[in-house]
């Protein structure tokens, strides 16, 4: 009954029905951030003087606290993951932006012209010439959003177990089962840790292009 | 000689800030023929080669690409039609080297087993082993790069190659190989290209004709290499030709004309009668038992092979021109250069002073020649 494993009924999930929410709130935002930054940063590479006022949006609503965002948003969503999702899709904007912008410009310039050159149209060029040179920045940017976004998921307890694995922080304190927060918090870490390995992984096969370490010519 | 494919009609460059990159030039450019353009930087050199392709559009005049306006179409069918290679070569990271060459068929719709059998082929006319195919940019030479460059812009085999100093980046022995090779493959396709540099030697060995610009993007001459060098338009064409441009004429004068003395040939086991029979020579110049040259020799001296003189580069009649025997000559310490055949076997010899007499005939006739073309 008291197992590492066994959960309060209140959570009304078992431990696998937790992690599989958690893993959905934290990821579904930053695929919906990727989604907008996306054509923001496409905007910011190809008008540079609206970069750093986007950047400096981006920050200031980094800054604002999830706890804020629910007050407003709980009169539109209620208590309900949409209203946990939307902050953090918004925070994951401030590393995804960025990302992208540094990604598609560190295409060269001898290999944009030899795309216009040899005539690709601007869509054609943005697709298959720019994105995939931006890929290894884009995946790096992913890396921090969703570690972040896994262990920002939590905060969502705060608004009637919306939290997914960290409703389990709240029941340890009603129930003084303290393992329940320690179960909490080492799950959370371990799904940080395989996502990211997932990351670097889709990296490596997505870019066999790229020099690795100790590759020869 | 040629007919014109691409006539650049009073064109101007003006950018918004006022600077005027091209002012009014007009060129004619050869069909099947390597036209360079070149001059210091600033000149309008590539600004008028992305006219071409519309990656700058003019200010003023026009560009007829065979007759008819490059506006007359649609502005990336043009330039599908149009090869281009640049400096760094401007490859796809992201493709291997076989996609890399295929970009432009793949562009035009061809299936990808086609145009990577196309892309194959050309690896092998621009003489990259096809085991690099498979191969990203990264883990390829610079050198190599820039045969790819080359390979992916005659992909789709396209009558017009633009090339924007596309051997400047590359150190000074790959280049020689570059532009022999551009040579080689020109014989073979005889394409109508545009060659931009910076480098006065590469524009003079590459050029059909060359077109000298100046700062300011006006033309200073457009006439063939050797014209160039023997009578510059002015001072500015004269001096962008640096000092040596008396010499570097020479390459255009054949040494076949030249009239060889086989009196001083010597084998290395000729006995004293014979090398005295020749002795009216101020030297010999022995050969091996198959006629190779060895070295120069004193006629009233015993034979020994370890104390000849050295006999400097030899020259191939009719392969090589006045140039490479004048090489010979001043670097051969007896002032002699020698001649050879095909196999290295020496055919004679010829001093200085025959090189000389050889250079003001060749003059006078080039001289007359120019005349008469006008």
């Amino acid at each position: 009954m008291n197992g590492f494993f066994d959960l309060p009924s209140d959570l009304q999930h078992s431990y696998l029905g937790l992690v599989g929410l958690h893993l959905r709130e934290a990821l579904l935002p930053v695929l919906a951030g990727l989604l907008v930054a996306l054509p923001i940063a496409q905007l910011c590479a190809r008008f540079r003087w609206i970069y750093p006022p986007v950047l400096g949006l981006t920050t200031v609503l980094y800054s604002i606290p999830s706890l804020a965002f629910f007050v407003v948003l709980i009169d539109y969503f209620g208590q309900s993951e949409t209203t946990v999702m939307i902050p953090l899709a918004v925070y994951s904007l401030v590393v995804l932006v960025p990302g992208i912008v540094d990604g598609v410009r560190s295409v060269p310039r001898e290999t944009l012209a030899a795309a216009e050159a040899m005539g690709f149209g601007p869509l054609r060029r943005y697709l298959q010439v720019q994105l995939p040179i931006a890929a290894p920045a884009i995946i790096a940017g992913l890396r921090v959003a969703v570690v972040s976004s896994l262990s920002l998921v939590s905060v969502g307890m705060l608004i009637g177990n919306q939290g997914a694995l960290g409703n389990m922080l709240y029941d340890a304190n009603t129930y003084h089962r303290p393992a329940l927060a320690v179960n909490s918090v080492l799950t959370t870490a371990v799904l940080g840790i395989l996502a990211d390995a997932l990351l670097v992984l889709l990296r490596r096969l997505l870019t066999p292009w790229m020099p690795r370490k100790g590759a020869t010519r | 000689m040629f007919g014109v494919l691409i006539r650049i009609d009073a064109v101007t460059k003006r950018y918004p800030d006022g600077t005027v990159a091209v002012d009014r030039l007009s060129l004619d450019i050869p069909d099947r023929a390597i036209t360079v353009l070149v001059g210091p930087s600033g000149c309008g050199k590539t600004t008028t080669l992305r006219m071409i392709n519309r990656m700058v559009e003019p200010t003023e005049g026009s560009i007829l690409l065979d007759g008819a306006d490059i506006r007359q179409q649609p502005v990336n069918s043009l330039r599908r039609s149009m090869g281009y290679v640049i400096q760094n070569a401007g490859l796809f990271q992201h493709r291997t080297i076989l996609d890399n060459i295929a970009t432009v068929p793949r562009l035009l719709g061809w299936s990808k087993p086609k145009a990577r059998g196309r892309a194959a082929e050309l690896m092998e006319r621009v003489g990259l082993d096809t085991s690099l195919a498979k191969r990203y940019p990264y883990q390829l030479s610079g050198g190599q790069q820039q045969r790819v460059g080359v390979a992916r812009a005659l992909a789709a085999d396209p009558p017009v190659l633009l090339m924007d100093e596309p051997f400047s980046a590359v150190d000074p022995v790959v280049r020689k190989g570059l532009q022999d090779e551009l040579l080689r493959i020109q014989d073979e396709l005889g394409k109508t290209i545009v060659f931009v540099t910076h480098d006065i030697d590469e524009a003079i060995k590459l050029g059909t004709m060359v077109a000298v610009l100046r700062t300011g993007g006006r033309l200073a001459q457009f006439a063939p290499p050797a014209e160039l060098l023997s009578e510059p338009a002015d001072t500015f064409v004269e001096d962008f030709l640096g000092a040596d441009r008396g010499i570097r004429r020479l390459s255009f004068f054949p040494s076949d004309e030249l009239p060889l003395q086989t009196g001083p040939l010597v084998r290395l086991d000729a006995d004293a009668a014979q090398r005295t029979a020749r002795s009216d020579a101020p030297y010999l110049l022995v050969t091996d038992a198959d006629g190779r040259p060895l070295g120069w020799a004193e006629p009233d001296r015993p034979l020994d092979r370890e104390r000849l003189l050295d006999h400097g580069r030899p020259f191939r009649p009719g392969a090589d021109s006045l140039r490479t025997a004048l090489d010979g000559a001043v670097l051969s310490p007896t002032g002699w250069a020698v001649a050879v055949d095909g196999d290295g076997r020496a055919v004679g010899v010829v001093s200085q002073q025959v090189i000389g007499e050889a250079i003001r005939a060749a003059h006078g006739r080039a001289g007359a020649g120019v005349k008469a073309a006008r």
